[in-house]
């Protein structure tokens, strides 16, 4: 009975490899889908099993992780949470992470190849593995005045505050806002209910809308058809334009006005200085009509519009022009409408290249990686995008921004510190129902720019006020802002 | 061996010495002591933990236990095959050491939410495999004869079928842990009548198959160029297959019922050498889970959960679900031993210890931990080739086959390969009943290896044949 003892043993080994073939299958083939299935904790308990690194900006916490007393080893809280929400993000054990908790995932955690040094060590010493820190751009004293402004009269908007010099983001809200504790809890049923309670948030909460909104930026635009005039080296601020109350759009009826119909000065004609004080929409129209679409295209994209590949580290909606088809259009988005559609922080570059002579600066939000022990392993080197105009016409552009913002009400104005700025009142929704949404681009001081703002406040800030504009609404804000930055008493 | 003149009664002229090979044996205890050491080192290591003194007294009970293994072989069986002990304990070792790694696992998180601290596994599990290695040694030292088995065949037998079927008949509260009724309950003790049937149960079926073997070897009709047995030698088959069956269906507990009915498969092929059993007894074993799965709710459950766990992963469905999560998140390499999370698997120590080590030791640790099955099966078979009485093949080929068919069945169980089953992995998972039985199942080995390997002179005398089988024999009277 030789024979089937040998047959015995071949089937004895065929059903080894049976199990090895099919062990092969779970643990190389299915294995990456078994790791990352949601239901599998695995990895989450492993990565809460380390100290996740703090996220600070001036010294304040605003993102750290704490000792808790069950199976997840660290509890994840956020000290100001609304205030700091849309840079944070939220760090979910069901939801995931979103802002910095997803875009500076891998240094938080650790895994970050700059931190690589400290992870050796960790594993030499017996040191317990915890992640690096992260350091914010962020002035706490400009995010909270800015945060401030916007939520103390309940707009729904976003405030960016950039430095010129060096694209550092300064402050950047978000409002209305969200506490991301509900979400970190650790308690299933609890992180369910705050994620349902904050999708079903109106207005929305979640999305950060200085870089994942975009909205029509109205007359802010006009400072980018003024700098690609002045850069055609053909205008001057005195050059001469319409002043008619309304203009034919070119090759088409439609009928475009001037801002409550008015005419742009006394004159028969406006210079451009004048023209972009009183933000005449005719005068514009006629502008672009003379310079075409590809010189304000061009321009558009030298300040950074329609670049894709933006973030701060958290990933920047592209702004763009639209498509531009033909003059009539281009009349339109000279004015910031039609298809034009501009993220608050995107507007806030614009100015920003204005006060730093025409370069543009990559705005950035991680000012320095830390270890755990707060030694500082790297340090963001500002990063020039290219120069959108030269430094001539960006003095000449400041000191018609001057001249702007000397012409609106004094709301807030801070005495002793020169602005340069501008208003925008951008129409959106199919008719006038609405209110327009209003901006408020500029910086200060104008003479050595410390800082420049974009405020956004959605649909005027009240339903209701229809008549809302940049200068009575949004101006208020961004010179609150400012002040906060310049260190000003209010 | 081919050098020693094994003319009956010539006495070798000048008596070469044979290998015995316990000096190889000894050799590899140690390295599987330091292998097992090593893993040790590595989970106190990853788990942060000191040395302590208990811990240093159970790596000593390890060491000392298996000396004493090697010994009692030296003195009972020294020619028996020397790597059977060796792949044993570097596989209790390992299970040792993992189930320390889980008792840690256990112990953190009834600290962490103020729970009062968990049973021990390991200390009891050192102590079922002294009373494993007490049975070890004492069957060594009663059964000098295997053949001398044979003579209690249907005691065994008896034995055998009451223990398969004794926990399907008493009440669930007493039998019945985690939905298979496999147990037998008497305060903390718990004991798995199966794996002692099981041994039982293959000496029955060996010594019968023996006696009986014309009766399944008479020709009946020739079918697709197989010769079919004469329907009405097919009875105990059928005895079989309605044991196992019940098994099923009663004890709810696939695995019992798959191995108990492979092992008598193979085992009549093995004594008749006709495919035609296999055929039949497949079919008709086919044809009685099928039955099963239309009538039988818990039958149909286990079938579902086995096609996709994930469907119902918080309920039926969780614990094999885990397991898989576990095997794909150690991946090829593991994620080393104390580094993983294999307690957030149901009954990670014992049924779904394959996924624990899995996690731990990745595909590369599993491939290794079934080279060592392998090994061992093979050298069983190897015996069952060398030995010369039908009864030693027949038994030796049933026990490597039963060990073979129980890690199929429970690897296979835990990587969703077949419908999960309530066994345990020999020598590796937590678990008195199996280790015990398990250990006189090797002593069986051992002893049928050392009647294979033995110098002829050294081998025990062939006994007389019983008086039923004894040729008879016309003797005159003196006149």
């Amino acid at each position: 009975m030789n024979t089937p003892v040998r047959r015995i043993a071949i089937a004895v080994m065929a059903m080894v490899l049976l199990l090895l073939g099919n062990l092969t299958y779970v643990q190389v083939v299915k294995a990456g889908d078994y790791r990352d299935d949601s239901r599998n904790k695995r990895v989450l308990l492993a990565e809460y099993a380390r100290k996740r690194g703090q996220i600070s900006a001036g010294g304040q916490v605003v993102a750290s992780s704490v000792p808790s007393d069950d199976e997840l080893k660290y509890q994840r809280q956020y000290p100001d949470g609304p205030v700091y929400a849309p840079l944070t993000g939220y760090y979910s054990t069901i939801y995931g992470p979103s802002g910095l908790e997803r875009a500076a995932d891998s240094i938080l955690n650790g895994s970050d190849d700059r931190l690589f040094v400290r992870r050796v060590s960790d594993l030499v010493t017996g040191r317990d593995p915890s992640g690096g820190n992260v350091v914010l751009t962020i002035d706490p004293e400009v995010q909270q005045a800015a945060y401030d402004q916007l939520s103390s009269k309940g707009y729904t908007g976003s405030i960016v505050a950039l430095r010129p010099q060096t694209g550092e983001i300064l402050g950047m809200v978000s409002t209305p806002s969200y506490d991301p504790s509900g979400l970190a809890s650790h308690r299933a049923e609890e992180q369910k209910q705050a994620w349902t309670d904050l999708n079903a948030a109106k207005p929305p909460v979640l999305s950060n809308r200085a870089i994942s909104e975009r909205y029509p930026p109205g007359s802010t635009f006009k400072l980018i058809d003024v700098a690609a005039a002045l850069s055609s080296g053909r205008y001057t601020p005195d050059s001469p334009f319409t002043a008619a109350p309304s203009i034919t759009l070119e090759g088409t009826r439609t009928p475009l006005p001037n801002f409550g119909g008015n005419r742009c000065g006394g004159g028969e004609t406006a210079t451009l200085r004048e023209a972009l004080q009183r933000s005449c929409n005719t005068a514009f129209a006629e502008l672009a009509a003379q310079l075409g679409t590809p010189a304000i295209q061009d321009q558009a994209a030298a300040f950074g519009i329609g670049s894709t590949d933006l973030s701060i580290p958290m990933k920047v909606a592209p702004s763009t022009l639209g498509d531009i088809e033909n003059t009539a259009q281009l009349q339109q988005s000279s004015i910031g409408q039609a298809s034009v559609a501009l993220t608050p922080l995107q507007n806030a570059m614009v100015v920003a290249a204005i006060a730093n002579g025409g370069e543009v600066m990559a705005p950035y939000l991680i000012q320095q990686i830390q270890d755990q022990e707060l030694d500082t392993v790297s340090t963001t080197e500002p990063d020039r995008i290219g120069s959108a105009v030269n430094s001539g016409v960006a003095r000449t552009l400041t000191e018609m921004m001057v001249n702007n913002e000397n012409s609106y009400a004094n709301l807030g104005k801070i005495s002793g510190v020169q602005i340069a700025a501008k208003t925008g009142t951008a129409q959106h929704g199919a008719d006038d129902s609405v209110p327009p949404h209003v901006w408020y681009v500029g910086f200060a001081p104008a003479e050595d720019p410390q800082v420049a703002v974009a405020v956004l406040v959605e649909s005027g800030g009240d339903p209701n006020n229809l008549e809302a504009t940049g200068g009575q609404v949004a101006a208020p804000l961004g010179r609150a802002v400012i002040r906060a930055a310049l260190g000003k008493a209010p | 061996m081919a050098a020693v003149d094994d003319r009956p009664g010539a006495a070798p002229a000048t008596p070469a010495p044979l290998p015995t090979g316990r000096g190889i044996e000894l050799v590899l205890l140690a390295f599987a002591a330091v292998l097992v050491t090593g893993a040790l080192g590595l989970v106190e290591a990853n788990q942060e933990q000191q040395l302590t003194q208990a811990l240093i007294w159970v790596g000593l009970a390890y060491l000392g236990l298996f000396t004493i293994a090697h010994f009692a072989v030296r003195r009972f069986a020294p020619y028996a095959d020397p790597l059977i002990l060796p792949s044993v304990a570097l596989l209790n070792g390992l299970g040792l050491v993992m189930i320390h790694r889980l008792d840690l696992a256990e112990l953190a998180q009834a600290t962490a939410v103020g729970d009062p601290p968990p049973t021990e596994l390991l200390s009891r599990q050192i102590a079922w495999t002294a009373v494993g290695l007490a049975l070890f040694v004492a069957v060594l030292w009663l059964v000098r004869d295997h053949r001398k088995l044979s003579r209690y065949a249907f005691t065994c037998g008896l034995a055998g079928i009451v223990l398969l079927a004794l926990p399907g008949l008493l009440p669930a509260s007493i039998s019945e842990v985690n939905g298979a009724k496999l147990w037998i309950r008497i305060g903390p003790v718990g004991i798995q009548p199966g794996e002692f049937a099981k041994i039982l149960l293959i000496v029955f079926f060996a010594a019968f198959l023996v006696q009986k073997r014309e009766l399944f070897t008479t020709a009946g009709r020739k079918f697709l160029g197989m010769e079919f047995p004469r329907p009405r030698d097919l009875g105990p088959l059928l005895l079989a297959w309605g044991l196992s069956i019940g098994v099923l269906v009663i004890e709810r507990d696939l695995g019992s019922s798959l191995l108990f009915f492979g092992i008598v498969l193979v085992l009549l092929y093995a004594a008749t050498e006709r495919v035609s059993w296999l055929v039949i007894g497949l079919t008709i074993f086919m044809g009685g889970a099928l039955i099963a799965y239309q009538l039988f709710g818990h039958v149909r459950v286990r079938v579902q959960v086995w096609l996709d766990p994930f469907a119902d992963f918080n309920g039926t469905g969780f614990q094999i679900g885990q397991a898989l999560f576990g095997l794909g998140t150690g991946g090829v390499g593991g994620t080393g031993l104390g580094a993983g999370r294999p307690d957030l698997v149901p009954f990670a120590y014992s049924d779904f210890m394959l996924s624990s080590l899995g996690e731990e030791l990745g595909l590369i640790g599993l491939s290794a931990i079934l080279v060592v099955y392998l090994v061992m099966i093979t050298r069983g078979l190897r015996s069952a080739l060398a030995v010369r009485d039908s009864f030693g093949k027949l038994l030796a080929t049933g026990l490597s086959f039963a060990i073979a068919l129980q890690i199929f069945t429970v690897i296979g169980g835990a990587s969703k390969l077949i419908p999960l089953t309530g066994l345990t992995l020999p020598f590796l998972s937590y678990g008195g009943s199996s280790l015990v039985a398990n250990y006189a199942l090797v002593a069986l080995l051992l002893r049928i290896s050392n009647a294979a390997r033995a110098p002829l002179n050294r081998r025990p005398a062939a006994p007389l044949p019983p008086i039923a089988e004894a040729g008879t024999e016309l003797v005159e009277r003196p006149k």
